[in-house]
């Protein structure tokens, strides 16, 4: 199939950037959306062009990395799917396809679709964990947890950190990424001693590093490629009412 | 064959850190032994970890945690992202848990008979005792394992074990137990007690009066080449699988962190053992660029089969059962399409060799799932295994309820690895090696759910434990970033970098890689013979020169340039796809992961050479006449003898 | 001591230092923010109800309407002096929209700090209509809030404008022939329908509703609340305009 791409590029942080077309012929349906941006990042070196530099790692979907806006939507078009893991078959031939990287003040762009998002890892510093340094575990089976809240906090903790959440969200909040570690952890028996402060630190965090408040309007978890649920946002939104009352 | 045109033969080698005695207690007697840092002089060491996997993660938390100061360097944006993170099944634990007779001494037994006796007992020992630490870590972190109703930890059975001692979170072990390890890494992170480099890359070994001292990094988002010093250096930058291009491996795995240091002095050990997993989703085209692995137990309920004629056109359904081969279940009466992986692998290269391969290309064979739907109904087939139906979906576009999915072997994981003692210490002083970039514990094959817990074991437990005896012989010598190793250090990554950039020739990067893959796979791949292997060499070194003159790298080094990243792992996997093809042509017998076709039972099974090649077989880099030295270390099997597996 | 000991910071993935500067101004988190904005909401949304069931009373005519007026101004007496209740609540009132503005305000600067560049393209994926519209549906509402104070509560702009017999004020108000000040009130109520849509689900959630059962349960409510004042709102100038209120 042949389709155009428009795809952002932007030399560098202090570029103003800008949508740049290319047409790219005679691409299989079965190849995958990062792999048709391969191909065509082959022709590019050989036409002594610079090839479009975009994140990607695992190409299976767990890893994260990948981040593209394709047609506005954050990983494109299939639910609960990667951008890695989007295949070219969803198109038609001879489509136009926008291809922009991750939009947010905190997630600056350092070239083309690439952007960083460490500030997502300074929200976990914030708290984004349980405190136990090797060697003081008890036993694994000290504590039994039940199998309902493990399961939950197993679905909070599937998320993959790729930011998608923050890309879509039209205040730039990453409330739902900060909402699924304090589920997670604030689920497990084993994460209630740093419950509190948990909270309160990582919301500070993510204030500080300029992400938007939330509006409840729910484009994140639509575009979450891991279904991570809007309702935990309201967990959030509780645990950290209830830290405030009692600090 | 010992000296002849492809390598010559060094002394051996030993590893002197390891303790004899009963193997219960050698691990207690080695930690008892080891010297210890004081705390206050912890502070003032400082220990470089390159990679923040499921080894380094966890290395570089614990040593923080202990009060070192503790630098750490990924190339992912992120630590979260290392490739643990895309481990499915699950960690095994002699926990006995089940009550079913586990022990450690069984979880030893089933790795060392798993690794085909080429792996050392007194590691595999530890790594079986460390084993039910690192699930008391793990649940002590908040990782979500699966439970029972009554609260209590799930268990299953993985890889053909007897007991279940494998402790899982849905398909996304590696995923959850990576996410604890990150967890603990930024809490130190947090602290200021690691100094945290993502998207840093490093290119070169710092050796200073014979001691490992640095690093040089560069930054991939400026370019910037840096020198990075510190008392000891740790490498966790996992495995090479990507050698052959088309592997399970993420985009960016590579042997560069290793291979530099073998350069510099490490050998490498056993490169050739490579482990290769029957059920991934074939490539669909020229345009593949990685592999994905679908969980083993798909051939619980599978039927695996190819049409009996060559270059058989028709869709599945149009093919008659008596024109259907079903050619595990015939080979292997007893087993059938449970048989273990390498013999899966290779039953399904040999059909395709033979022109009887389905799907794009003849690289595939059906595994077919019309039997269990019938028998079980698809209710029943969509409880076990709908989320893997999912992911095959969502890649090929086939619905496997209705068509039988296409699977073809996959490169997904390297047991070989820079070669450590016993303190996880490599030939050169102070630089430590963990995880799969090490090849200490699995010999020539690894169990399933045995990656995971190695990574750990090495991470939490191991390194923390054995580092402080090399550092407690310091405080070293300050080491000055003028000081001439550390210059020409850097001034080698810069020359290297420069030469790339000059060379602008007609070839990108990725087709040479993607031609080493070719070569790789085609004769250093499941089944190796000694022509193939001569000519593979052949063919490597033409590919390499080729490369030095023809490649074309574009835009400059001073700027996030994901080529000239790539340009950089590509020179050192066609030098190690080299050094494979030596090793595998020098072990001219088949165990685990390396299957010579020279050697084998009359039934085509693997047959190893206990007399010849009970050694692990430790390289060191390509003398100035183009050979690498061979320098064995005996195994000695004290506990487990050596015997022969048998699946008919 | 081997190498020079580096201060321990944190690099992000640009290479910038990344330590966090101590903050100098405390300003509230987000989520405050949020939690005021859904407490100053549901008071206004019971003030809404209370205000929609004294408009209703217009259908029992207009002495029972004026009489209901007049009782407004005398409630809490003798306890309180004459209008000191009302005094009292139009200020809670006044504290309660100013509040409400006041963490719009700053939450939507946050958020536009938040996404500084606009994506090229850009197709709407989940959000309601109603959601999407809140801030601009929250400025509507305000400039029709002091229209209608302007408008019948001083008088000022209303062609009566007599204290003494609001019902007099309210059918003149919505005379056939001023049919401008009845859309603009008619639009106003819709797009307060529409805020409170979104809102009432939202301050909910804001206030810790967490499961996806109770998410449904919010949803239906907020739905089911703003129409319900929206037909009750709006039943008052139909009535007038088509004569069944005179």
């Amino acid at each position: 199939m042949d389709i155009q791409v428009r795809v952002w590029r932007q030399s560098g942080p202090a570029d103003r950037g800008r949508m740049v077309g290319y047409d790219v012929k005679d691409i299989s349906p079965d190849a995958s959306f990062l792999e048709m941006i391969d191909v065509l990042n082959e022709k590019l070196i050989l036409d002594g062009d610079d090839p479009i530099a975009f994140d990607h790692d695992c190409r299976e979907g767990i890893c994260g990395a990948c981040s593209m806006v394709i047609n506005g939507v954050a990983h494109g078009p299939e639910k609960a799917t990667t951008t890695c893991q989007l295949h070219m078959r969803h198109f038609k031939d001879g489509d136009v396809i926008d291809v922009e990287p991750w939009r947010a003040a905190a997630f600056p762009v350092i070239k083309d679709l690439v952007v960083d998002r460490s500030a997502f890892d300074q929200i976990i510093q914030a708290g984004g964990y349980i405190s136990a340094p090797t060697g003081t575990a008890p036993d694994a089976h000290a504590t039994p947890v039940p199998k309902k809240d493990a399961d939950a906090a197993f679905e909070a903790a599937t998320c993959i950190g790729c930011g998608a959440c923050v890309a879509a969200c039209p205040n730039g909040s990453s409330m739902l990424f900060t909402a699924a570690k304090v589920t997670h952890l604030g689920l497990m028996p084993q994460g209630q001693p740093e419950r509190d402060s948990r909270v309160i630190d990582m919301l500070q965090a993510q204030d500080d590093a300029g992400f938007g408040g939330c509006t409840n309007m729910g484009e994140c978890a639509e575009v979450c490629p891991k279904g991570i649920p809007l309702s935990l946002i309201g967990r959030l939104n509780s645990d950290y009412r209830k830290a405030i009352a009692k600090s | 064959m010992t000296d002849n045109e492809f390598w010559t033969e060094g002394e051996p080698v030993v590893d002197k850190a390891a303790p004899d005695g009963p193997i219960e207690t050698r691990w207690e007697r080695r930690k008892f032994a080891a010297k210890l840092v004081n705390p206050a002089n912890r502070r003032k060491l400082t220990i470089i970890v390159v990679g923040t996997g499921l080894a380094g993660g966890s290395a570089a938390a614990t040593l923080a945690e202990q009060g070192y100061h503790v630098k750490s360097y990924c190339y992912q944006d992120s630590p979260r992202r290392a490739h643990s993170i895309a481990a499915q099944g699950g960690i095994n634990a002699a926990k006995n848990y089940r009550n079913d007779g586990d022990s450690v001494y069984r979880l030893f037994y089933d790795t060392v008979k798993g690794g085909d006796f080429r792996a050392r007992e007194s590691n595999v020992y530890r790594l079986a005792q460390e084993s039910v630490n690192i699930i008391d870590q793990a649940v002590a972190q908040g990782v979500p394992f699966a439970r029972e109703y009554g609260g209590l930890l799930d268990n299953r059975s993985f890889g053909g074990t007897q007991v279940s001692r494998t402790f899982y979170a849905r398909g996304q072990t590696g995923q959850q137990l990576l996410i604890g390890a990150y967890q603990a890494l930024e809490r130190q992170i947090g602290l200021g007690n690691v100094e945290m480099n993502a998207r840093h890359e490093m290119l070169e070994l710092i050796i200073v009066d014979g001691k490992a001292r640095g690093i040089v990094v560069r930054d991939m988002v400026t370019g910037q080449i840096t020198t990075e010093l510190a008392d000891a250096v740790v490498l966790a930058s996992g495995g090479y699988g990507n050698v052959f291009f088309l592997s399970t491996n993420a985009k960016g795995c590579n042997v560069t962190a290793s291979w530099r240091a073998h350069r510099k002095g490490a050998l490498f050990a056993n490169p050739c053992y490579t482990q290769i997993h029957p059920t991934c989703i074939p490539e669909s085209g020229s345009h593949q660029s990685k592999l994905t692995l679908m969980s083993e137990s798909l051939r619980n309920d599978g039927r695996v089969w190819v049409p009996k004629a060559q270059k058989d056109t028709r869709r599945p359904a149009d093919i008659p059962e008596d024109e259907r081969d079903y050619y595990l279940e015939r080979i292997y009466p007893s087993f059938g399409n449970l048989v273990p992986r390498d013999i899966a692998s290779r039953a399904a290269k040999n059909v395709c060799d033979e022109g009887r391969g389905v799907g794009p290309g003849g690289l595939g064979v059906y595994l077919d799932f019309a039997d269990a739907i019938s028998r079980l109904g698809h209710k029943a087939v969509e409880a076990k295994y709908g989320n893997l139906f999912e992911m095959y979906q969502r890649i090929t576009g086939e619905d496997p309820y209705e068509t039988p999915m296409r699977i073809y072997p996959a490169v997904h994981y390297t047991m070989g690895g820079l070669w450590v003692d016993y303190d996880l210490q490599s030939t050169i002083p102070g630089m430590f090696v963990v995880g799969e970039a090490n090849f200490s514990d699995h010999g020539a094959n690894r169990l399933g759910a045995s990656a995971l817990m190695q990574g750990l074991a090495d991470g939490y437990f191991v390194l923390p434990n054995t580092i402080n005896n090399y550092l407690a012989s310091g405080p070293f010598p300050k080491v000055s970033q003028t000081d001439e190793a550390v210059v020409a250090a850097r001034k080698q990554v810069e020359d290297q970098i420069e030469k790339f950039l000059s060379i602008d020739g007609d070839r990108t990067v990725d087709s040479f890689h993607r031609e080493l893959g070719h070569i790789m796979w085609e004769y250093c791949g499941m089944e190796r013979t000694e022509e193939g292997l001569t000519k593979a060499i052949g063919l490597i070194r033409a590919l390499k020169e080729e490369f030095w003159t023809r490649v074309k790298v574009p835009g400059k080094g001073e700027e996030l340039n994901q080529n000239l990243e790539k340009a950089g792992r590509v020179a050192d996997f066609i030098e190690l796809g080299e050094l494979m093809c030596i090793d595998a042509l020098h072990r001219r017998e088949s165990c685990g992961g390396h299957f010579r076709a020279e050697s084998q039972t009359p039934d085509g099974e693997a047959l190893r050479h206990d007399d010849e090649f009970s050694y692990a077989a430790a390289w060191e880099y390509f003398a100035a006449d183009g050979r690498p030295t061979l320098h064995k270390e005996m195994l000695e099997f004290e506990y487990v003898h050596p015997s022969t597996r048998s699946y008919k | 001591m081997a190498v020079d000991t580096p201060i321990p910071k944190t690099k992000n993935a640009a290479g910038a230092s990344a330590t966090p500067t101590p903050r100098k101004v405390v300003r509230p988190s987000s989520i405050i923010l949020k939690i005021t904005m859904a407490v100053s909401g549901i008071l206004l949304v019971l003030f809404l109800y209370v205000h929609m069931i004294g408009n209703l009373k217009i259908f029992l005519g207009g002495t029972d309407f004026d009489h209901y007026a007049h009782w407004l101004r005398d409630l809490g007496t003798p306890l309180l002096p004459h209008m000191w209740y009302l005094w009292i609540q139009r200020g809670v009132l006044t504290l309660a929209v100013l509040a409400h503005i006041y963490t719009a305000a700053v939450l939507t600067i946050r958020a536009k700090k938040a996404r500084p560049v606009k994506y090229a393209h850009r197709p709407k994926v989940q959000g309601s209509y109603a959601a999407r519209t809140m801030r601009w549906g929250g400025v509507i509402v305000l400039l029709f809030i002091i229209f209608h104070i302007l408008d019948l509560t001083t008088g000022t702009v209303n062609p009566v404008g007599d204290h003494e017999h609001p019902y007099a004020n309210v059918v003149a108000d919505f005379a056939p022939d001023r049919w401008y000040v009845t859309l603009f009130y008619a639009l106003a109520i819709v797009a307060v329908g529409f805020h409170l849509w979104h809102g009432i689900f939202s301050a909910a959630r804001t206030l810790g509703q967490q499961t996806e059962k109770g998410q449904r349960r919010a949803k239906t409510i907020a739905a089911v609340l703003s129409a319900v004042l929206v037909v009750g709102y709006l039943s008052v100038p139909f009535s007038v305009m088509v004569g069944l209120v005179d």
